[in-house]
């Protein structure tokens, strides 16, 4: 028996995907929001640490899992490795509903009026594929607005000079400062920096019929055990399936996107809950799969158009990969900084994001999450012993007095830095894997460099007594910020998707999620795919209502 | 409950076979070994004793040894480090064969700052021998080092930081109690 046609099909229920099906949906299409994972819940995993979605060297707590999945890395001298979803070279995001929203962070930056134009704002930079969005930040600006008031954002417009304009504020008030984040405040104003409240998607009191955060050590890479942490799995999916419109259908595998005779998407192909094999028939398909597996499944989706996978005839499908070179400082201080007040991540300043002298953007500085036992074994001064009695009394006298400003490096987009599919090795389902290579661009290291002496001083006037660089390297790009493999454009000769996400030869097949950005910001890029879901996803709305059906 | 408890003999075999072919698990399966362990042999859980003493060494604060360190490793080995039951035999037999043919001693026969010293050697790779080849020093080192840290240092769920040691002896209150609003101001 095969499945009942369906107006979309949305691939992912993450940041983009979730918020799609529910534009979607209330919208009054029908739709079927796949998801290779299930519902995580908190009990499974709780505070585990060593299989948490931070530190995976016992596993994913909210997967991809071991067993069924895997990927080939490119080693800068060729080499390649076979890595599992637990290993960090895999660079995972989460597979379950919500996906990573379940256990980020939840910081909730808007990108920079600067971050749209940087071609503009920086001229060319050789070796590098940059270049404007297609749009502007003030284009973009409704959707962010939308994405903090459905999702719900905590925090303080009004302290951050650096932040492009915004019409609404924030719909609840920013969380306090815990210790090490009121040492960094007042070390910031003395310095003359602007430090405000990190905005987040958290509840600081009770919203959206869920209660306010209680503060936990473990936050980051955790699930919430009160559910104040808002992701899309607890606000716009549940909407969505209300609507009556929404079918989830949770633990399938999508491995094609199929197309017919005339060029034109009928629905794709995926592997159920018992691993068998189903056709979902369709008007229109949205991938919000991340931004390596939304491009393995365009490059897997071979046809007599698109031999080479959909959308890749100019090969930019899975070019220009990027996430963040995290890169900043530690101080150790003489007291204790450390109060227990989760999750630790409070103050941020944003004075450098753009303006410095001789680099393209830089970064937003943040004090940084608390970091848990095991992960701080490998946080050392240089040439500190990495294991014996020194090691351990560090352990012991140091958990409690070290505390870290770090960010996200906004990095130049390198179109050698790519997503591929790998020609021999496939997975539990049989489908080709993805491969992943390249590095950062070189003058990356330069401004990497800047940020963490710009981290190391700002430590240094809170009161560390000992300070030293963790400065972002150059290699493989990615992680769970992995961004830019299916950039937005207007020339289909250098972009992959239009400026609404629409593949360009294709009618009626779009990408809403990271692998759209043009460039990755130096913010984590959550909100920023939220805001970009509710782009796409109203757009599609907006077309269906005026009768277009994308034929 | 923990993870280990949860996984069922099929699928343990399952695992075993993905990552190792199968061949130690299911000839371990076929002739049930004389030991309180999953994996390891009794003299192999010495060694991984000494070796988990020397990366957490006992001061005021229990070691590795007396923290669970090794029965963490034996339930990872029979569990996601299924994948490691290779390197960790030919590991520990390498560093039995040249405590041998130097000390004529097991290692953890060899006095504590001996055994240091044979540590430090195998962590900048300077150990010799056709056993040690292409790094094997160094990469094994670091799978001790590491794996006895996430043992002492990681949840008790997992075997090791018995008695929540390495939480108590950083200072943080465990359980965490969920849904207590006690650090709120």
């Amino acid at each position: 028996m095969g499945n009942k046609h369906v107006n979309a099909i949305v691939v992912g229920a993450g940041a983009g995907g979730g918020i799609v099906a529910k534009e979607l949906s209330v919208a009054g299409l029908s739709v079927v929001l796949f998801e290779r994972g299930g519902w995580a819940t908190f009990d499974d995993t709780d505070t585990d640490e060593l299989k948490s979605q931070r530190t995976t060297v016992l596993g994913n707590a909210y997967g991809p899992d071991d067993l069924r999945y895997k990927r080939v890395v490119v080693n800068a001298d060729g080499s390649t490795d076979l890595v599992l979803p637990s290993e960090g070279g895999y660079n995972n995001n989460a597979a379950c509903v919500g996906s990573g929203t379940v256990s980020y962070g939840a910081m909730a930056w808007r990108f920079m009026q600067e971050d749209f134009k940087l071609k503009t704002t920086y001229g060319a930079i050789e070796g590098s594929t940059l270049d404007d969005w297609p749009f502007t930040y003030e284009e973009l600006e409704p959707c962010y607005e939308k994405a903090e008031w459905e999702i719900g954002v905590a925090g303080d417009s009004t302290l951050n000079p650096f932040a492009a304009p915004r019409k609404k504020p924030y719909p609840m008030p920013p969380f306090s400062h815990n210790k090490e984040a009121k040492l960094l405040y007042d070390a910031a104003k003395r310095l003359g920096y602007h430090p405000f409240p990190i905005p987040m998607l958290r509840n600081s009191i009770p919203y959206g019929g869920r209660p306010a955060c209680i503060r936990m050590r473990t936050c980051c890479g955790y699930a919430c055990p009160v559910n104040a942490k808002c992701g899309t799995q607890n606000t716009v999916i549940p909407i969505a399936i209300e609507s009556g419109n929404c079918e989830l259908r949770i633990n399938s595998v999508v491995s094609e996107i199929q197309i017919n005779e005339q060029g034109k998407i009928t629905g794709v192909t995926y592997f159920d809950e018992r691993n068998r094999k189903q056709t979902q028939t369709t008007d229109i398909v949205i991938i919000s799969a991340s931004a390596t597996e939304t491009a393995r499944l365009l490059l897997n989706s071979k046809s007599k158009f698109f031999p080479k996978g959909i959308g890749n005839e100019n090969d930019w499908v899975g070019r220009n990969l990027q996430g963040h070179a995290y890169t900043g400082a530690y101080g150790i201080f003489e007291d204790e900084v450390y109060d227990d007040l989760g999750p630790g991540a409070s103050v941020a300043i944003s004075d450098f994001n753009h303006h410095n002298p001789g680099i393209m953007g830089g970064e937003v500085l943040c004090n940084e999450f608390i970091r848990m036992p095991y992960a701080f074994t490998g946080i050392r001064p240089p040439g500190s012993a990495s294991w014996g009695k020194e090691h351990k009394t560090f352990q012991r006298l140091n958990y409690k007095r070290v505390a870290q400003a770090v960010g996200p490096y906004q990095e130049i987009p390198n179109f050698e830095s790519r997503v591929e599919v790998d020609p021999e090795v496939k997975d539990f389902w049989g489908i080709p894997v993805v491969r992943l290579s390249g590095s950062r661009h070189e003058k990356d290291i330069e401004g990497c460099r800047l940020m963490s002496e710009k981290a190391e001083s700002w430590l240094k006037e809170a009161g560390a007594i000992q300070t030293w660089q963790s400065v972002g390297g150059r290699g493989l790009s990615g992680g769970q910020h992995q961004a830019g493999t299916c950039r937005m454009g207007n020339d289909p000769k250098t972009s992959v998707t239009d400026k609404f996400g629409r593949i360009h030869a294709v009618s009626n097949l779009f990408v809403a999620d990271g692998s759209l950005n043009v460039n990755n910001g130096g913010f984590n890029p959550a909100l920023t795919i939220m805001a970009l879901g509710y782009r796409v996803g109203g757009y599609i709305a907006g077309e269906w209502s005026k009768g277009n059906r994308f034929k | 409950m923990n993870q280990q408890a949860k996984l069922t003999r099929r699928r343990f075999i399952t695992l075993s076979v993905l990552a190792t072919g199968g061949i130690c698990l299911l000839s371990r399966c076929a002739n049930p070994p004389l030991s309180k362990w999953r994996v390891l042999t009794e003299q192999e859980s010495s060694l991984l004793d000494a070796l988990a003493e020397q990366i957490i060494p006992t001061d005021e604060w229990p070691g590795g040894r007396d923290a669970g360190v090794t029965n963490f490793i034996d339930q990872q080995l029979a569990g996601p480090y299924v994948r490691f039951q290779d390197t960790y035999r030919r590991g520990m037999q390498a560093v039995q064969e040249s405590c041998k043919t130097k000390f004529q001693k097991r290692f953890e026969q060899l006095p504590f700052e001996e055994q240091t010293l044979f540590l430090k050697s195998m962590e900048a790779g300077k150990m010799e021998g056709k056993l040690w080849e292409n790094g094997f020093d160094r990469q094994f080192f670091r799978l001790i080092r590491d794996h006895s840290m996430q043992g002492y240092y990681g949840s008790p769920r997992h075997g090791g930081n018995k008695n929540n040691v390495s939480y108590q002896m950083m200072k943080l209150d465990y359980p965490v109690i969920i849904g207590q609003n006690r650090y709120i101001s």
